[in-house]
């Protein structure tokens, strides 16, 4: 019995040891990642959301089945919370057949349809207006579905962003944008990029609702999220939810962080580690033990381990594929 | 058996959505002013009551969050069709057209369709300066993943509508301004006509030209005038940049053996160049009695003025003179 943390009424205990399980599984699936790339056995790039496990995890947790999401280029988290399969993305990474785009997409271009992930996206703020267009036809066909838009403090700074959150507030369209601040566009500090104190106070200028949360603390994120999936379910249209966080990598695989101190790094691995936030607060409620927490995690880097083998061992796309589906 | 009747493009335009909206609930219309209003042309004019708000959807000035919910729309299992008000306006919808809508698809392994329409007016001729009136449509057909149709008639406007709603792919449909207005038969019932396939839009022997748009209706004036010297002039409509029914042309050219193809877009980088390469690597080239000749815009943002506007893309003459050219060439 959870006692002292405040969880959504879908979530139980059982759903709170999964999602301890499968922030372990973005990390590793992403720690893996880099480490291959960095020994060159993975082309092209990749965007990395190492410490931003709270938010992907958190926020999805509170959805049903049939709501959709959008990602962004730093998608593999919210693609795993959606119900993606660790195999089928790394295989795509590593440009095989059996990866979630046959080998096209690579690490920017994950999307499973069928599970209501509509992608991630290569250009930042590119899926906002997409969001808008999925919670449409969820209004227009009274599908009853809500759309979780996710996009980085950078993306705020687009010109979609605001089209589309202006849209979406006065035809009171189902979808929740979730901004994940995780402090930086690129190298650009969002201190120097925005001037507001917070992205989530642009929403007054939408007329729609706008929420801090620490995007660090999974049960924030839930709690957050539920409240505004629910706003958006009744017909009350759109949230604002920024959830302040932090990537631990660079921007890219190329990215020598020069923005950012060490000292700044350090804190919010070794003060806020969202995994290790939650892990205390499992024990503390007596959902897991020390023991059981330890087994989760070795589990989940099994898993990554497993489908590292899967993608090694799966074959490379022929080339006859090469000019399908270009057209439907 | 009902009588012949005509209708003006915006009216084939308008009458094939309104049809494809009575049958399909998939199907609705989104854009800046498409409802009270009817559109800066009048194309929707009267479907807002017919069809209510919600399928004509007015929407903000916001042309990327117009064109991206579009794509979020038809990923999600609608038809939506976009009046997007000036074709010049693709410029600020460009990402949700260029990176999203062609691509995701083909992207993400094949899995989903987006099957949108993004209606748009195009074309200089109405004063309206070098920000409304551009002939962008070689920017659309260069991107793989979209369709791009021109149609050049009222009753092409029609079945290729048809046909576009009907399309799993994005399709690009500009109608020219200055065709708006023009008439021709249009029958009554719903049809489609096929995206890939020419028209023959006059039958001759010693030259074919290959025109889209407006410049179909100049090229069968300047036939008129050339029939007069002698010159029996084969003028091809390809109607549909992608794709392109390159065979009717290459078919074309092989019996009249020389060409001059042309389009009111800017002559460099237009889709004549394209055109006109495709016939040169075809067996075409064998039968070439000369030079395959390129009319295009001027290579200048359309001027205000109206003598100068005229100036900036081919007209009749110029289509005479480049037959002429061609024919008589030694």
């Amino acid at each position: 019995m959870i006692t002292n943390v405040k969880v959504p009424p879908m979530i139980t205990e059982k759903k709170l040891v999964e999602l301890f399980h499968q922030m372990w599984l973005i990390r590793f699936f992403d720690e893996k990642v880099d480490e291959f790339f960095a020994k060159g056995l993975i082309h092209g790039t990749t965007h990395l959301c190492v410490g931003q496990e709270a938010s992907a995890a958190g926020a999805i947790a509170v959805l049903e089945d049939r709501d959709k999401i959008t990602s962004t280029h730093r998608g593999h988290g919210h693609c795993i919370a959606k119900g993606a399969e660790a195999n089928r993305m790394m295989a795509e990474l590593f440009g095989r057949e059996t990866g979630y785009c046959r080998g096209k997409g690579g690490s920017m271009h994950i999307a499973d349809v069928e599970k209501g992930n509509l992608g991630a996206n290569g250009i930042v703020g590119g899926g906002i207006p997409i969001a808008v267009g999925s919670a449409l036809t969820s209004q227009m066909k009274k599908l009853g579905y809500v759309t979780l838009c996710f996009f980085g403090d950078g993306a705020s700074n687009e010109g979609s962003f605001h089209e589309a959150v202006n849209m979406a507030a006065i035809w009171n369209l189902p979808v929740v944008f979730i901004c994940e601040n995780n402090q930086y566009g690129m190298s650009g500090p969002v201190k120097d990029m925005v001037k507001v104190a917070n992205i989530a106070d642009r929403a007054g200028a939408y007329g729609i609702p706008g929420n801090v949360v620490d995007g660090n603390d999974i049960f924030a994120m839930m709690n957050v999220t539920h409240e505004a999936v629910e706003r958006a379910r009744r017909g009350e249209g759109p949230t604002l939810i920024e959830a302040k966080t932090y990537r631990w990598k660079g921007h890219s695989k190329s990215d020598a962080k020069k923005y950012r101190t060490r000292d700044e790094e350090m804190e919010w691995r070794n003060n806020r580690d969202p995994i290790e936030r939650m892990r205390r607060v499992l024990i503390s409620e007596g959902i897991v033990s020390e023991q059981e927490a330890a087994q989760l995690e070795a589990d989940a880097r099994q898993e990554i381990e497993n489908a590292v083998k899967f993608a090694e061992e799966s074959p490379m796309p022929p080339l006859e594929i090469l000019e399908e589906d270009v057209y439907a | 058996m009902s009588t012949p009747r005509e209708l003006t493009y915006l009216e084939a335009v308008r009458e094939c959505m309104s049809q494809e909206m009575r049958v399909n609930e998939d199907v609705f219309i989104m854009g800046e002013d498409i409802g009270l209003y009817g559109g800066a042309f009048g194309v929707t004019r009267g479907m807002l009551e017919e069809f209510g708000k919600e399928r004509v959807r007015n929407t903000p000035i916001s042309e990327a969050a117009i064109a991206g919910a579009a794509v979020g729309a038809a990923m999600t299992g609608m038809r939506p069709i976009v009046e997007l008000q000036f074709s010049d306006f693709i410029t600020i919808a460009t990402d949700q057209i260029v990176n999203q809508a062609a691509k995701n698809r083909y992207m993400f392994g094949g899995k989903g369709k987006v099957p949108l329409v993004l209606r748009t007016p195009s074309g200089s001729g109405t004063g309206a300066a070098a920000q409304h009136s551009q002939s962008l449509e070689a920017w659309m057909a260069h991107i793989p993943g979209l369709k791009v149709i021109q149609p050049s008639t009222a009753y092409d406007a029609k079945g290729l509508l048809k046909a576009a709603i009907d399309d799993d792919n994005p399709v690009i449909f500009y109608e020219h301004k200055l065709l708006y207005r023009t008439k021709g038969h249009v029958p009554e019932e719903s049809y489609s006509l096929p995206i890939g396939k020419a028209d023959i839009k006059r039958a001759g022997t010693d030259v074919t030209i290959v025109a889209t748009a407006i410049m179909v209706h100049k090229a069968l004036q300047a036939a008129v005038e050339l029939e007069k010297e002698g010159i029996s002039v084969e003028i091809i409509d390809p109607r549909t940049l992608v794709p392109l029914d390159i065979e009717t042309i290459v078919e074309s050219v092989k019996k009249t053996g020389r060409v001059v193809v042309v389009h009111e877009a800017v002559k460099r980088g237009g889709f004549g160049g394209e055109i006109a390469s495709l016939i040169a690597e075809s067996e075409a080239f064998d039968y070439l009695d000369a030079p395959i000749k390129r009319l295009g815009g001027k290579s200048v943002p359309i001027p205000y003025n109206p003598v100068l506007e005229k100036a900036a893309i081919p007209q009749e003459q110029d289509i005479i003179q480049a037959v002429k050219d061609t024919v008589f060439r030694r």
